[in-house]
């Protein structure tokens, strides 16, 4: 599905990801694990086309989007939940999930839309129970809902999302988690950033460490929670003997 | 004062306070897609009025400012697409200083095409001296064309930003530009309409206006001033308090005359101006919260 071949990129001359190759298969959960600065952030602006890349390759499902612009990639069907939820804060919840459809109206017309929209007001009832309240007055976990449903709005095949749980509460994470399991079992493939790696490894198939902007660690989740570097550094638990 | 003299002079204020509006609006649109003030918005007006006056010697009325709309709005679509589009990492600074640049270029352009002449368009209906009476009020029929085709524009363009998925975009980029981006908004084209619907508006106030006021190579400059403390006042970037800052304003003005000499009533505006942004810098209707708001 994507494939990242030796990228390298970086702000001004300041190189944050030195020799990336990663790549996520249809159907996976995919993790991106690490501290903060480690890259992470950087690496998915990269591949959501708002940070140019300086070497390296990019495939989508077979492409080369290397040098695709942002506003295109929703119409390929790669999105990206953004960190801190980035809603329309001054636009009702109902509009920014029209927003989110601005690429499948090119494909699909009005009617998709609309039936794009029933099917994630079926999927966060609460949105629907708000959809003309003003997204800023929305709670965060509610506001992440939304920045959810309006990259979902888009039928994608690939759904980058970049820290889905920072500033939540526990069960508001629990919650966003089981949507994203869910997301997964009807076909769609994630791509998850998260700071909190226990959480996202539980749910991943496949996990990479992200360190200093290199990838020090890969391999499967269940790999990754037994794996005592990983523990140390991330999991916060100290094996013992 | 006599009733009959209020009214007139509330009349008087009320039209030129809907041009400013227009105008105001024009600045509010570009300021809520890119971040400037479009220093050449008082030369979109004039274009307007120019090119429809050059028209009418051929095309019926109608016709001529439908064309002198179109070709303003052309002359706005080329500015953003030539200028301000190229460059690489747009800084607020470099695409002020072109919107100068350019007001500069159109100015002198009118000059050499136009001469220094004062030019106007006939009255849409009867002429200088036509007036309907209201009681104590004698209306210029070009008054009432100026209140409509004012109202029904920004009527028009409330509608567009707020029901169709066009405006709904060109909001979406004014309010993050990066998470339109991400739903596949083209951001560019936005900015690229913003100019196009600005310049439009404006050349449609400078053809109302135009019988009244008269049209030369730099009448630009006053109304952008009028239209610019206007938008001040309103708050940058509320239009619908730019309507209600450049009623306000133009009413003021015309009441003016009763306290100051004539010669003064520019004053009044600029004087203002630098009153609400010693005062109140976000506008009489903004907060400093609702500054960060754009709201078209």
């Amino acid at each position: 599905m994507l494939t990242v071949r030796n990228l390298e990129s970086g702000y001004g001359r300041l190189r944050v990801l030195k020799n990336i190759s990663l790549h996520v298969r249809p159907g996976e959960i995919v993790a991106i694990i690490g501290a903060n600065g480690a890259g992470k952030t950087t690496l998915v602006h990269v591949v959501a086309g708002l940070l140019a890349s300086w070497r390296g390759e990019l495939l989508f499902a077979g492409a080369d989007i290397t040098r695709t612009p942002a506003e295109a990639m929703a119409g390929l069907g790669c999105v990206l939940v953004p960190e801190g939820r980035q809603v329309f804060a001054s636009m009702s919840v109902e509009e920014n999930l029209l927003l989110g459809g601005t690429a499948l109206r090119k494909s699909g017309g009005s009617s998709a839309i609309k039936e794009e929209m029933e099917r994630q007001y079926a999927r966060f009832p609460v949105l629907q129970e708000r959809r003309s309240q003003l997204a800023g007055t929305l709670s965060g976990g509610e506001q992440q809902m939304l920045a959810m449903a309006r990259a979902l709005m888009a039928r994608p095949r690939l759904v980058m999302m970049d820290e889905p749980s920072t500033g939540l509460a526990p069960l508001i994470v629990r919650e966003i988690f089981s949507i994203i399991a869910q997301l997964r079992a009807e076909g769609s493939t994630v791509l998850l950033i998260e700071q909190n790696a226990r959480a996202a490894l539980e749910i991943a198939d496949r996990g990479y460490v992200l360190e200093t902007g290199k990838i020090i660690v890969q391999g499967k989740a269940t790999e990754l929670l037994a794996n005592n570097d990983v523990q140390r550094a991330y999991l916060g638990r100290e094996q013992i003997g | 004062m006599s009733p009959e003299l209020f009214f007139q002079y509330l009349v008087a204020g009320i039209t030129y306070g809907a041009v400013y509006a227009v105008v105001a609006i024009g600045f509010n649109i570009i300021y809520n897609s890119t971040g400037i003030i479009n220093f050449a918005q008082g030369e979109f007006v004039m274009l307007g009025g120019m090119i429809a006056i050059t028209f009418a010697q051929w095309l019926p009325l109608f016709w001529a400012i439908a064309a002198a709309v179109a070709a303003t709005m052309l002359i706005g679509a080329l500015m953003e697409l030539c200028c301000i589009r190229r460059l690489k990492e747009p800084g607020i600074l470099q695409m002020l200083i072109i919107t100068i640049g350019i007001s500069i270029l159109l100015r002198e352009a009118a000059l050499h095409i136009w001469g220094e002449g004062i030019h106007s368009l006939p009255y849409f209906y009867g002429d200088a001296i036509t007036a309907w009476t209201f009681g104590p009020v004698r209306l210029s029929p070009q008054v009432a064309w100026v209140l409509l085709a004012c109202t029904l524009m920004v009527l028009g363009l409330q509608l567009f930003f707020n029901r169709s998925p066009l405006g709904r975009e060109m909001r979406a980029c004014a309010v993050n530009r990066t998470a339109a981006l991400l739903c596949g908004v083209k951001a560019r084209n936005m900015v690229t309409l913003s100019f196009v619907l600005s310049a439009g508006m404006g050349a449609v106030a400078g053809c109302m206006i135009s019988p009244i006021t008269y049209t030369q190579y730099d009448s630009g400059a006053a109304l952008a001033l009028k239209g610019f403390t206007a938008a001040i006042i309103g708050g940058l970037g509320n239009s619908m308090a730019a309507v209600a800052a450049g009623l306000l304003l133009g009413i003021l003005e015309a009441f003016s005359i009763t306290l100051v000499p004539l010669a003064f009533q520019d004053a009044v505006s600029v004087s203002l101006l630098l009153f609400i942004l010693f005062i109140k810098p976000h506008g009489l209707f903004g907060s400093s919260e609702a500054a960060r708001l754009k709201a078209f």
